[in-house]
């Protein structure tokens, strides 16, 4: 058994890192929409892009279970300080681990050693105009041709669309899905930036469209098997357990603020700490952060050990983490009252992001049906 | 992850079938029911039947194992196995 303490000090290390590299950013980030050159390269340096990525190919050595615990425990602290900037770490891993996990190995090392080296920044692109949490039902079109295939399609709501090096791209083939690697700068690819989200405004979104773009035998990274969509699968799945980590990092930031705030904060000749109904909105979110911590420290250790258990576990971590940032998110604002509402707060900010928590990687509803159906199917009868 | 060097056909459809039964609320399996007309077939399980066939058989499973007719059945699954592991 694993226990929490005895990574505190790694812990720690990307909690300070988060302070200087990260905090004095993320409202910049927010009003910008976008995310500045020497943020990256500080997280590049930091290795940030590194981690889950297999050693032999520039990724952390150890112990899997060990390395997947301190790679939620990165998110957990990058989230604490932007959601935006998590977010390109985050999809990086989700095209990245893709690659590392189900590429051909002259594609392994070719682009692998790029991504941990963060010379190359990946990104993930499932979402069309039509399709959402249905991605088995993916548009776009790959055709086979002389040398190689054709992209003829739309992608929207692309996280850093706008900024990746390189994308994974689900596409349909005459017989099922089949996922591409794509760099940004192929001919026939063309960014269209995404203002004005609701929050995780820095995730610099775009809407990616491909016209006869042209891409060699060799992009191919494999056809789905099970008529479905596994490879994409591989990658979502590892990004939910990071999006769920990082709602525990917003979390703890709104509790810390809360605190402090509370115990700073005089109405009625008493401390806003003293009010009892002040403490209950404490109280609830000391239990959804440690409930929550819980849920994501149990999935990260089942899928360091490659466990079947692990796809369920990142499930319903992602489900009660994305839901408590929300609550937690909305009564911060409440104890922060109209200094929480301004434009200079980080609580309003978190508040907006952490409703993207729900929405991305498998929405609540979407993962309620998934967790029903884990719990039908294991159920004896 | 198994202690136990598992070497035998037997074994290994018991072991896979118990893991089938464990995913699809104790239901019975023929070795040749195809799991994907029965409707099991989606992403999230797939995933779980990788990761478990690779722990528990200590092999890894590569883009070209990732073949529909290798996963259809428990007896494909089994013969799957016994290619990576040698037995």
């Amino acid at each position: 058994m694993r226990w929490p303490e005895d990574y505190n000090e790694f812990h720690r290390q990307w909690i300070d890192f988060t302070e200087k590299h990260i905090v004095p950013y993320a409202q910049q980030v927010d009003h910008e929409e976008r995310i500045p050159a020497e943020v990256i390269q500080a997280l590049r340096q930091q290795g940030a892009f590194a981690s889950g990525f297999p050693a032999d190919k520039g990724g952390p050595a150890g112990d899997p279970e060990d390395l997947a615990i301190r790679h939620g425990l990165m998110h957990e602290a990058l989230g604490a300080g932007s959601a935006s900037i998590q977010g390109l770490v985050n999809v990086h891993h989700m095209g990245g681990i893709i690659i590392a996990r189900w590429g051909s190995a002259a594609q392994k090392d070719y682009w692998v050693p790029r991504l941990t080296s963060g010379e190359c920044l990946a990104g993930l692109a499932i979402t069309e105009p039509n399709v959402g949490s249905d991605a088995a039902a993916v548009e776009l079109q790959a055709m086979a041709v002389q040398g190689g295939y054709t992209l003829e399609g739309t992608k929207t709501w692309i996280t850093c669309g706008q900024s990746a090096d390189v994308f994974l791209v689900l596409a349909r083939m005459e017989n099922g899905p089949a996922i591409f690697i794509v760099p940004s700068n192929t001919e026939g690819l063309t960014r269209i930036p995404i203002h004005g989200m609701l929050g995780c405004r820095g995730y610099m979104l775009a809407t990616l469209r491909f016209e006869r773009c042209f891409l060699p035998a060799e992009a191919l990274v494999g056809r789905s098997p099970f008529g479905l969509t596994h490879f994409a699968a591989t990658g979502l799945d590892q990004g939910r357990l990071n999006l769920a980590w990082a709602c525990v990092g917003m979390a703890r930031t709104c509790l810390e603020a809360c605190l402090h705030y509370a115990q700073t904060r005089h109405q009625f000749n008493a401390a806003l700490a003293e009010f009892q109904l002040v403490q209950r909105m404490i109280c609830r979110m000391t239990t959804d952060i440690e409930a929550a911590r819980l849920l994501c420290w149990r999935a990260s250790s089942t899928r360091g050990r490659n466990s079947p258990a692990a796809v369920k576990a990142s499930t319903i971590a992602k489900y009660f983490a994305s839901q408590a940032i929300n609550r937690i998110a909305a009564d911060a604002v409440q104890i922060h009252g109209a200094v929480g509402c301004s434009a200079q707060s980080p609580m309003q900010r978190i508040l907006r992001d952490a409703k993207i928590m729900e929405v991305i990687e498998g929405s609540t509803q979407v993962l309620e049906t998934a967790i029903a159906r884990y719990t039908y199917n294991e159920a004896a009868v | 992850m198994s202690e136990v060097l598992v070497q035998t056909e037997e074994q290994i459809t018991e072991r896979i079938h118990g893991f089938l039964a464990r995913s699809f609320a104790g239901r019975t399996l023929s070795e040749e029911d195809d799991i994907f007309a029965l409707g099991f077939g989606n992403s999230l399980f797939a995933m779980q039947l990788v990761s478990f066939l690779e722990q528990e058989f200590h092999f890894q499973i590569e883009s070209d194992d990732l073949e529909m007719d290798n996963f259809r059945t428990l007896r494909a699954m089994v013969q799957l196995v016994k290619k990576k592991i040698g037995a």
